[in-house]
């Protein structure tokens, strides 16, 4: 035996080894998600201590100042909630389908131009309603038409939707960077500027004193059906079921490729009406910068929130107020732009992170009994 | 330390010191106890089979000792000496190889490439001079192989051939094989154990998982039984029987017949005539297959894994497209309908009720992520025209398949991939002949089952059988092919190779006609045919 013990003293098993959880308490869950926000509000704290030597209590109170200081920030936080809500919300139903939809951005960038030009061609010449429908029309139909071709040639040829929705981003940049041309005033500025100043003409209406209200009621309306819409409708079980395996789809007999058009056709739509939103309920011009990353920001708020629209409400408010927050930190305290992004990272990081914990634990070597 | 252990190990074997042996060991995945206070003992020169039904833990036991898992408490002794394991490579410095039900081979490379993989050898390497060497262990324990055969090449049983010498190059002493046999022909089994008993005989300890009794009683010295993760007993195989291991495997007493009735008035239901199709390669996957299935019979496909028979049911559900004509009879308008290149769809509008339980549960048959609901509802949920879900009727409905086919299961809302493999089978199998089917095809429908959820499977069948059912059954099993089926159709490389009286025919005969070469099969083509159709 003796030579057994000596083994044992050279020899030991792993410190600890992972294992994947079959479920998970959802109090615990949240307990870990708590815990990591906790925990990433320590760490990017002390972050900001030993680069910047401010209290970090003090920067955490000017976060929160720079997100709901004055009603005013809250109404443009609102705002901005609402417009990563409405994209999030339309990449949804593609990222279910597992229909990588990089091509948020595009999207919504096609239908403000089509907006636009809608807003610029015929702004004096129709009455408000009108105006206001053949915009929304034609947004819709812009954005669909813009998810519509990347759909198609993954349903018919496999094409790889991830690079050509990508690609079909750049287009829809040069398109509208070409029409800002030909429409900038004065003529040659590079600027569109503010479209029918004089007249509002296509500007979407503002509800009593809030100029942001109608934009925020229209996308928790959107949200509200799409989460329907996935849930309870016909549509929606088909979309999970093509999402989870086109084998299972094609045996039980779902049309795939009409299924992958079809839910292709309805994210681009509600891209497009984001676009619409931005336009005429925002901006009332249109650059290049437009759609300002919400394309790619949108995929991880869906993920985040699993793909359930209801929960993108808090993961985009998550997103919306840490860049908010941000932002005044680096203002206030004269600090770039970078130092917003490494607390904003430094977040993230922790939440994205912590789900590691909820879907696997760690165990570690349990002590040996030192009777040996 | 386990550098020691080799050395000290003896190079010529007594049975005082144990090749391996096993103290106290327990591995938990989760909630689930996987292996419970196992203890076993393998010595040099003996063959060990493992025997327990599908779940029972024997392949966790097996990959911690190959340096896959690392168990949570007990120790491993190899050659009398306490060791760690916590990769493959410190079970290879233990002398320990595993060949794998999967094999793990580079296609396109030959086989003396294969072996040599992955190797750091002193000095120059040559190639030349491996394939030597291969062909020297080859002849040594009588394997069949050419060392210059690349891997796409090679049937299943010569790439089983190219992992087991894999092990022996490197020189393993113990030797693990799971489920070996799973998927080679009756004759392919014989030369392998031939072989193992070879080696045995060399001085190799040998273990072998299996869930097959026979091939436990004809091979092995000793075997060692689990049950449901706990260690049900060790026994001499000379002093056994096949009712005693059932009964430590299973935990209770069961009876083993399957209960077969005689056809009541067959009718032709599906007639299939001279079907043909290619994969996506271009490689031919059926030829020229035709055949009858009757109502109120059990018609069996036999045959190696890989032959065409996913081809045959996908042609007929209406998800591969094929030359030929599939003939459904309908019973009630006596029409003649071909299902050919039909989608499932455009057969379910014809009124054809074809049910098809496919071989692969949970990527095809059922969406894994989905709950019970919601999976039962997958065949009815266009129903109705309103564009919402109507999800009452299926909860229903899966509630009574819970209840009548005694799925375990927290409750309906239970994401199917939870579920053991039975309980999943009885979800689908119990989804698909609710609709009523004139036309049941099943396609391995109890692999990977436990003995209970299999009778529970056959006993479905059987009844559909009884209502009238034309039912299709493609088994790996020919004891229950020839226990369950009426009539049994071989399929070998994409040909029917021959339709037999499942009451008279022997597995020897259905091996034979599994292995038939195409040669053969051109010219009996015609034979083949004629007994297909008077059978």
């Amino acid at each position: 035996m003796a030579a057994e013990t000596k083994h044992k003293s050279t020899v030991k098993e792993p410190l600890f080894h992972i294992a994947k959880r079959d479920s998970i308490a959802w109090q615990k869950a949240w307990l870990i998600r708590i815990a990591a926000i906790l925990l990433a509000l320590v760490f990017s704290g002390l972050v900001s201590y030993l680069l910047t030597k401010e209290n970090p209590l003090s920067i955490y109170a000017t976060m929160f100042d720079g997100a709901f200081g004055t009603e005013r920030r809250v109404w443009n936080l609102m705002q901005s909630l609402a417009m990563l809500l409405c994209v999030s919300v339309a990449v949804t139903p593609a990222f279910k389908m597992r229909f990588w939809n990089i091509g948020a951005e595009g999207q919504v960038l096609a239908g403000g131009l089509a907006t636009a030009a809608c807003m610029i061609l015929c702004g004096n010449k129709l009455p408000s309603p009108v105006l206001l429908l053949v915009m929304l029309i034609a947004s819709v139909a812009a954005g669909a038409l813009w998810a519509f071709i990347p759909a198609f040639f993954r349903a018919h040829w496999q094409t790889n939707e991830t690079l050509f929705t990508l690609m079909m981003n750049y287009i829809a940049i040069q398109l509208v960077s070409f029409f800002v041309y030909k429409w900038s005033v004065p003529k040659g500025s590079g600027q569109v500027g503010i479209i029918n100043r004089a007249t509002r003409a296509g500007w979407l209406p503002v509800l009593g004193n809030y100029e942001y209200l109608l934009n925020i009621l229209i996308v928790l309306i959107v949200t509200f059906t799409m989460f329907v819409y996935l849930k309870y409708s016909k549509h929606g079980y088909e979309i999970t079921v093509v999402g989870e395996s086109e084998n299972t789809a094609r045996y039980i007999g779902i049309p795939v490729k009409k299924v992958i058009i079809r839910t292709m056709l309805i994210s681009g739509a509600v891209c497009g009406i984001a676009g619409f939103l931005l336009v005429s309920g925002t901006d009332h011009t249109i650059s290049r910068d437009t759609a300002g990353g919400r394309g790619f920001t949108a995929i991880m708020v869906s993920w985040l929130a699993k793909f359930n629209p209801m929960l993108m409400v808090l993961t985009s408010f998550l997103l919306v107020f840490l860049d908010k927050g941000a932002s005044q930190v680096s203002t206030r305290l004269g600090l770039n732009k970078s130092f917003s992004d490494i607390i904003t990272g430094i977040i993230i990081f922790f939440i994205i992170g912590c789900e590691f914990f909820i879907q696997y634990k760690v165990q570690f070597r349990e002590k040996e009994a030192k009777t040996s | 330390m386990e550098q020691h252990a080799e050395k000290t190990a003896p190079a010529d074997t007594n049975r005082g010191v144990p090749a391996i042996h096993l103290e106290h060991i327990t591995k938990r995945f989760g909630e689930v106890v996987a292996n419970d206070d196992i203890s076993l003992t393998v010595y040099h020169g003996e063959i060990l089979s493992i025997l327990g039904e599908n779940g029972s833990g024997k392949t966790t036991l097996m990959n911690m000792i190959s340096g896959i898992y690392f168990p949570d408490h007990g120790k491993i002794f190899v050659d009398g000496e306490e060791v760690v394991i916590r990769s493959p490579k410190d079970a290879f410095r233990c002398r320990i190889g595993m060949i794998h039900q999967h094999f793990k081979l580079v296609d396109i490379f030959t086989a003396t490439e294969n072996i040599v993989l992955g190797l750091k050898e002193e000095g120059r390497f040559s190639l030349k001079r491996a394939a030597e060497r291969v062909q020297e262990i080859s002849s040594r324990y009588g394997f069949d192989l050419d060392p210059n055969k690349k891997i796409h090449e090679m049937s299943v049983s010569e790439k089983q051939t190219v992992e087991i010498l894999k092990v022996l190059y490197r020189g393993a002493d113990i030797l693990i094989l799971d489920e070996p046999t799973a998927v080679l022909t009756p004759q392919e089994t014989q030369k392998l154990f031939a072989v193992l008993r070879r080696m045995r005989d060399a001085g190799k300890a040998i273990i072998i998982i299996t869930h097959k009794l026979h091939e436990v009683l004809s091979l092995s010295d000793q075997v060692t039984v689990l049950c449901k993760g706990r260690y049900a007993g060790t026994v001499n195989t000379a002093e056994t029987n096949e009712s005693q291991l059932t009964e430590m495997m299973v935990g209770r007493k069961v009876e083993l017949n399957i209960a077969r009735s005689e056809p009541k008035n067959p009718t032709d239901r599906l007639i299939v005539k001279g079907i043909t199709c290619k994969n996506r390669e271009g490689t031919e996957m059926l030829h020229d297959v035709s055949f009858t299935a009757r109502s109120g019979e059990i018609l069996g496909i036999a045959g190696i894994a890989g032959s065409g028979q996913r081809e045959l049911l996908e042609a007929i559900a209406g998800l591969q497209h094929v030359n030929g004509e599939i003939l459904y009879l309908n019973p009630k308008t006596n029409q003649q309908d071909d299902l050919r290149d039909k989608t499932p769809e455009q057969i379910r509008e014809l009124g054809v009720r074809l049910s098809f339980v496919p071989e692969d549960r949970l990527g095809m048959g059922l969406v894994g992520n989905m709950d019970i609901v919601d999976n039962i509802m997958l065949r009815s949920y266009k129903k109705g025209r309103s564009i919402f879900l109507e999800r009452k009727e299926p909860k229903t409905l899966a509630e009574k398949i819970i209840r009548e086919l005694e799925v375990v299961t927290p409750s309906a809302a239970t994401p199917v991939r939870r579920l053991s493999g039975g309980n999943v089978q009885k979800v689908l199998v119990g989804r698909e002949i609710a609709a009523s089917p004139t036309v049941l095809m099943a396609a391995y429908p109890v692999r990977g089952l436990d003995i209970n959820a299999s009778f529970t499977i056959y006993n479905l069948l059987n009844q559909q059988k009884e209502n009238g059912t034309a039912v299709i059954f493609v088994g790996e099993d020919l004891d229950v092919l020839i226990e369950l089926c009426d009539r049994i159709m071989v399929i070998s490389s994409g040909r029917i190779s021959g339709i037999v009286d499942a009451r008279t025919a022997t597995k020897e005969q259905i091996g034979q006609l599994m292995t038939k070469n195409t040669a053969e099969h051109s010219a009996e083509e015609g034979t083949a045919h004629g007994s297909g159709n008077e059978a």
